[in-house]
């Protein structure tokens, strides 16, 4: 099916996918542990996902239907080039449906959509170290990661308080997770944190400037930091999406005209599509009802 | 009678390594035993001794042999073989030592230098401050230096501070070196009542006085330093 | 000074004294990088309230041996016993080092002659106290801000100073605050090197009266390592004089100061101005 010729299926030699999926395995059978991984070139540059492209080649079959999303959108240009990267070199299938896709590779959302058993999610992560704010020493971090010695990392959320009243962090928020490790999200909002525990899909992170591999086994507890005083809390809105009227999504705030005026729209387009969708079906079907 | 303090064979000399290895001997073989209420006065000329053999009794000054034996509570303690923090415990509630230089550290009022040997001893901070205060005023230390620190004090309003500081805890042994120098005859007197009020209270006192009139008044005992 | 934060007056105080265990004990400890560079054998107990003050000039060992005492350096050979309140008895090298590092953030503390390498200079002087009470688990800001504020004042820092960053304090604030941040999880133990270093005399003299009130209301033992004899005389209890990486003098500090008796602290002391 492969479009591409002269290119390994998915790109990847399978030298390296083996590779690849050994440090996966060691990272599910570790939770929320960062694997190091002999980080591969691909043809873009680092930043622009190349972590969650190689960690997707390693685990894609050719039955698999992959989907990209950038900031929960399908239509953005790394989400698109992505995607038609996978379908010209592996031939696969691609979808903008959340429930259709076996494989996610997302940078910066999860979607709106809860995640099945059989799904596998793929973040793109610049950076994997939770601890480096407090900590720029990589040999220190690790050996606070080994003695879980996480009291550093509170200091962040104190300043969070200190400065602003509440804790301001509102992406990048850190996790523990499996009550062992505390772990870099990626630049996921806040307000997908609480998606993340006890997920029934696999959770995969790859870093690739950092060639750090780790991830989140379904079913596993994810707990966000916080205070007993501050509780851990995600975004709210006063607006529904102007487009689906969806008063639960994590809302984009878009600007329409040169006068500044502005809308709030669902950020996970999928999502907002297939609202439209059954709304007009569920408007159809009332009419048919009733005629 | 309770024997207090116990010397015996007590030897000291004095090494300059850094000049030439001058050695000197100043102490040989000196003994000494002093009863409770006893005032031993020791005299002599300068240069023999008195004060070395003060500052062995508080073990500020180390010795090459000998025994000193210090009474706390039922225990003769020998100074020479005690460990620091025994000594450093003895000093705080039984051994005290006036000389007539006080060690001004930086910052602290004059009331708290003084009530400070008391105050850890765990006694209540009012009790400390209203001692403090009688003794201050008893060696007319006026009122307006009392919260301020005695860095800046002249020599005398210091040595009666340090006399203050020395007199505050009621140890059971009191060394006492040339306390009264320079004092004039008022505060002289002062010190001399607070001495015999130690005696009468039952403490041990050996001490160093230059003063003929301080010397007769105190003094149970004259003991010559190159006789003992 | 707070009565929530101080305890009452210090161990040495109390006739207990011939009853406890030496807090730490020292056994043919030996560090050399190179002949006559780092120290060696080194032997001493180290009781509870205790201050121990350990002298000589540059080079002589002494922060060496201290980096070693803190467990911040494995000697060569010999033996660190420390008697902690969460491990008992532990030989602080032959144990695990997941301890060692509890005992840093808890049991002990460590004062540095350089106030940045004991801050976080990037966070709030707030974070850097409460960091210590985080990392033993406490997880309520409103009481972790409340102890912060305390050991503010405690250390003479305006506490409406909270939310700056050390790096707008002068030096001697800086000091202080990284004293507080020690001494916020009720240390029983704590090391310092040189912690008057580099400060103004009149600073100086200010932290140094700080110190000893602090060791003396909070019953702390010390090891201090310095070379000015007039600090080891206010602080310190006892003496080690170090020279060459060897201890060459020990004792009651003013008996070795007043009466030095080995020819290296007696050019020390007499090198001493007087006023």
């Amino acid at each position: 099916m492969s479009t591409a010729t002269g290119y390994n299926f998915a790109y990847l030699d399978e030298q390296s996918k083996r590779m690849i999926r050994r440090a996966i395995l060691k990272a599910v059978a570790i939770p929320g542990y960062q694997v190091p991984f002999g980080g591969r070139e691909m043809p873009l540059p680092h930043g622009w996902g190349t972590g969650g492209m190689q960690v997707t080649a390693s685990v894609i079959g050719e039955a698999d239907r992959l989907k990209v999303i950038d900031q929960g959108a399908d239509d953005t240009t790394n989400a698109v080039s992505i995607r038609r990267f996978f379908a010209t070199t592996a031939g696969v299938e691609t979808t903008e449906s959340t429930a259709a896709a076996s494989l996610i590779q997302t940078r910066h959302r999860i979607p709106e959509t809860p995640l099945q058993a059989d799904q596998i999610l793929i973040y793109q992560v610049p950076i994997p170290e939770p601890l480096r704010f407090i900590e720029p020493r990589e040999t220190e971090t690790r050996k606070m990661h080994a003695l879980s010695e996480y009291g550093a990392m509170q200091v962040k959320l104190y300043e969070d308080v200190a400065r602003f009243g509440h804790i301001a962090t509102s992406y990048d928020y850190p996790v523990m997770v499996n009550n062992r490790y505390m772990m870099d999200p990626s630049p996921i909002p806040k307000f997908d944190n609480p998606k993340m525990n006890r997920m029934p899909a696999l959770q995969l992170f790859g870093a690739g400037f950092e060639k750090r591999i780790y991830a989140v086994p379904p079913y596993t507890e994810v707990k966000s930091l916080d205070f007993d005083d501050y509780p851990f809390e995600v975004q709210r809105w006063d607006e529904n999406c102007a487009i689906c009227g969806s008063d639960h999504s994590f809302l984009d705030e878009v600007i329409i005209d040169d006068a500044g005026s502005k809308m709030f729209v669902c950020s996970d387009t999928d999502y907002c599509r297939s609202r439209q969708t059954n709304a007009t079906e569920s408007a159809t079907a009332t009419e048919e009802t009733l005629s | 009678m309770t024997t207090m303090i116990r010397v015996s064979g007590l030897q000291k000399s004095f090494t300059l390594h850094n000049q030439g290895g001058a050695s000197f001997e100043v102490l040989n073989g000196a003994q000494l035993e002093v009863q409770q209420g006893e005032c031993v006065v020791l005299h002599g000329q300068s240069g023999a001794g008195k004060s070395t053999f003060l500052k062995a009794l508080y073990a500020n000054y180390s010795v090459d042999g000998g025994e000193i034996l210090l009474r706390d509570g039922d225990e003769m303690l020998d100074l020479t073989q005690a460990l620091p923090r025994r000594i450093i415990n003895l000093r705080q509630h039984c051994l005290g030592y006036v000389s007539q230089f006080l060690r001004v550290i930086p910052r602290i009022s004059t009331l708290d230098v003084v009530m400070q040997p008391l105050l850890d001893l765990g006694v209540d901070k009012a009790i400390c401050e209203a001692k403090a205060k009688d003794l201050l005023s008893k060696l007319n230390v006026p009122e307006r230096l009392w919260h301020l620190a005695p860095s800046t004090f002249s020599g005398g309003e210091q040595q009666r501070v340090n006399i203050a500081r020395g007199f505050i805890v009621d140890y059971p042994i009191l060394l006492l070196d040339e306390p009264t120098a320079s004092l004039d005859a008022t505060n002289r007197k002062v010190v001399v009542e607070l001495i015999n009020n130690a005696k009468a209270r039952g403490a041990a006192i050996v001490g160093i006085f230059h003063d003929e009139d301080v010397r007769e008044a105190v003094a149970d005992r004259l003991v010559d330093i190159r006789a003992i | 000074m707070n009565n929530r934060v101080m305890s009452d007056a210090s161990i040495m105080n109390t006739s207990a004294w011939q009853d406890l265990a030496p807090l730490l004990s020292v056994r043919d400890v030996n560090k050399y990088y190179a002949p006559g560079k780092g120290c060696g054998p080194v032997n001493f107990d180290l009781y509870p309230g205790e201050v121990m003050g350990i002298v000589g000039e540059s080079g002589s060992g002494k922060s060496t041996l201290l980096s070693c005492l803190s467990a911040r350096q494995t000697p060569d050979s010999g033996q660190i016993i420390y008697n902690s309140e969460q491990f008992g008895e532990m030989d602080l090298y032959a144990g695990d080092e997941s301890e060692r590092r509890v005992l840093m953030r808890s049991e002990w503390g460590i004062v540095h002659q350089h106030a940045r390498d004991g801050l976080r200079m990037n966070v709030s002087a707030g974070a850097n106290i409460g960091e210590r009470l985080m990392a033993v688990g406490q997880r309520h800001y409103g009481d972790i801000r409340a102890k912060a504020e305390e050991w503010l004042e405690a250390v003479e820092i305006d506490a409406n100073r909270i939310d700056d960053r050390p790096s707008q304090f002068s030096g001697g604030m800086q000091q202080r605050l990284q004293i507080a941040r020690n001494l916020v999880t009720h240390p029983r133990l704590i090391f310092m090197d040189e912690p008057t270093g580099g400060l103004d005399v009149s600073v100086q003299a200010r932290l140094l009266d700080l110190l000893r009130n602090l060791v003396s209301q909070l019953g702390l033992s010390v090891i201090i390592v310095t070379h000015d004899l007039a600090v080891a005389r206010l602080l310190a209890h006892r003496l080690m004089v170090m020279r060459r990486g060897e201890v060459v003098e020990s004792g009651l500090t003013d008996q070795v100061l007043d009466d030095p008796q080995h020819p290296y602290t007696q050019l020390l002391v007499s090198s001493i101005l007087q006023n």
